[in-house]
């Protein structure tokens, strides 16, 4: 029973792993990180540590989001991703069309 | 050298203008060669640092890839070889897992023996990584203290709104005393039960940062000065390595300490670990407090 | 090599703390995004803790808390990956605080977060062009 449920756990920290590193928009990848973190502290009790438990629940899933929120926060990427993904797409553009001109103009 | 490349590849298409050539010639070999005498400067226009780029990236992705495969492959093969999981045989489980776990009540008089272990069998590993925390609070200063009041105040203002919803306010009037009476309890039962410094700091810390969040930042500097928090920093650190380096000082081994450590399990025994675990509770606490409001306002 | 496998189902634990740390690895090489880099390392770091905590876990013993005066190593794990755990965690912490402040650093000045944007306007200053 026991390693039915400590297989589940670990299938869940993958699972969450993947889901982390395939999401494109960086708060849907901060919150599946402090799930990430939820599970990994029940995995420590599992594994008979509850100092770990406790350090992991406190610290990577309360301190360690709350920085990565203020981050995105700091940077405007809360409910702006969109927007920002196209500006971020039209400066590079903008480069591109830059750097294309210069090289017509450098072999005319 | 990749303006050549780019050069034949116009040729085999047909479009290029030899006449037109000869005449630039010479200016063009001038600016190449004006071009390579400054430093750190491989590409001389941006067309040829966007292929460059281009070329970087399929390389990069490539080596990435291979870097990835060899280095599961070999933590797989590792793991195979490592002894079976959960085994009581394994070369982990040697002569200092045991004097740990056999001796370390009767000689740190701590009953969890994790922090007996981190606080005084590794006291020194401990210091070390106080200090880490304080580095790295020292960096993030340096890197996110935004001096100015108006500034300040613009990152501060949507703050506020929490404070006018009265669930909100109500809920952490209730909450945040028990939150940090819970961190408390772990930060002085850390030689009796599971936590000890780390977990209790990081608690206490929450609840600080709950009550920065909803009351705004002002209010809390206010409440807790930047002065205080450096002072608790400082002295905690510095009450730490006071009381660890007495071995530099006396010549023994670290073991006999001058305070008894007292009967196992009472709140007021295992010797200097429950002073220990209050000070790198303090740090941490003081240090992750600084953190958030660093992140939040640029200022503590 | 089928010993090597059943070995491997063996020791499934670590087989995922493996797992982790190459999905850590990946996220930190193929993400061109410097805030999932970051989520990238703590996955890794915690990658590395579960692998220790792993190889302390010694099967039906208990917390090594000392009860009832019992102090024979039979009836408890091994504490050392604990404490060398408990140091790690709040290292990684700190360590994440500071790349967070460097990247909100980077996205002051640049106004990106992506890798190949970053990459050419840096390219494009030390021109001494527009940025």
């Amino acid at each position: 029973m026991m390693t039915i449920f400590r297989l589940i756990l670990l299938t869940g920290l993958i699972v969450c792993a993947a889901a982390t590193a395939l999401t494109k928009k960086p708060m849907q990848a901060v919150i599946i990180y402090m799930a990430y973190s939820v599970i990994m502290s029940v995995v420590w009790i599992m594994l008979e540590s509850p100092d770990l438990a406790i350090t992991e629940a406190a610290v990577g899933a309360g301190i360690t989001s709350l920085l990565l929120f203020l981050t995105l926060r700091r940077l405007n990427l809360i409910d702006r991703d969109e927007e920002h993904r196209k500006h971020e797409e039209e400066s590079l553009r903008e480069h591109a069309s830059h750097a294309e001109q210069k090289e017509e103009d450098g072999h005319a | 050298m990749r303006n050549e490349k780019g050069l034949f590849r116009r040729w085999l298409n047909g479009q290029v203008d030899w006449s037109a050539m000869l005449e630039q010639d010479t200016p063009a070999a001038a600016t190449t060669a004006a071009a390579e005498t400054v430093p750190y400067h491989p590409h001389h226009d941006m067309a040829s640092a966007r292929r460059a780029i281009r070329c970087g990236q399929k390389a990069y992705t490539v080596l990435a890839i291979v870097l990835c495969l060899i280095f599961s492959a070999f933590m797989l093969l590792t793991v195979a070889n490592l002894p079976s999981y959960g085994s009581d045989s394994a070369p982990t489980v040697n002569e200092v897992a045991e004097r740990y776990v056999e001796k370390g009540t009767e000689e740190t008089g701590a009953v969890n023996t994790v922090a007996g272990m981190i606080l005084d069998y590794r006291a020194f590993d401990t210091l070390g990584e106080s200090f880490v925390l304080f580095t790295a609070m020292c960096a993030v200063t340096m890197l996110m203290n935004v001096p100015g009041k108006r500034r300040v105040r613009k990152l501060d203002q949507d703050t506020m709104d929490y404070y006018q919803d009265p669930i909100i306010r109500t809920v952490c009037k209730l909450v945040i005393p028990i939150i940090l009476m819970f961190g408390i309890y772990i930060l002085l039962n850390g030689h009796l039960s599971p936590g000890g410094g780390f977990s209790g700091g990081a608690i206490m810390a929450s609840a600080l940062i709950i009550y920065a969040l909803v009351w705004g930042g002002e209010r809390a500097s206010r409440a807790i000065p930047a002065k205080a928090l450096r002072i608790i920093v400082l002295c905690a650190l510095g009450f730490y390595a006071c009381s660890k380096t007495y071995s530099f000082f006396t010549g023994a081994n670290h073991l006999h300490s001058i305070i008894s450590p007292g009967t196992p399990g009472r709140i007021l025994s295992a010797g200097l670990i429950l002073p220990l675990n209050v000070a790198v509770g303090f740090v941490v606490c003081c240090t992750m407090y600084s953190f958030y409001m660093y992140f939040r306002r640029g200022e503590l | 090599m089928e010993k090597l496998f059943t070995h491997l189902l063996e020791n499934y634990e670590a087989c995922v703390a493996v797992v982790l740390f190459v999905i850590g690895l990946c996220m930190l090489l193929f993400d061109r995004n410097l805030l999932k880099k970051v989520i990238g390392l703590d996955i890794m770091d915690t990658g590395t803790f579960l692998l220790l905590a792993d190889r302390g876990y010694i099967a039906g013993r208990s917390v090594p808390i000392v009860t009832d005066g019992v102090t024979d190593m039979a009836n408890y794990i091994n504490p050392i990956p604990a404490g060398l755990v408990l140091t790690g965690i709040v290292v990684s912490v700190s360590v994440s605080a500071l790349m967070l402040s460097l990247t909100v650093r980077i996205y002051k000045k640049y106004h990106t977060l992506d890798m190949d944007a970053l990459y050419l306007m840096m390219s494009d200053r030390r021109k001494g062009g527009r940025v």
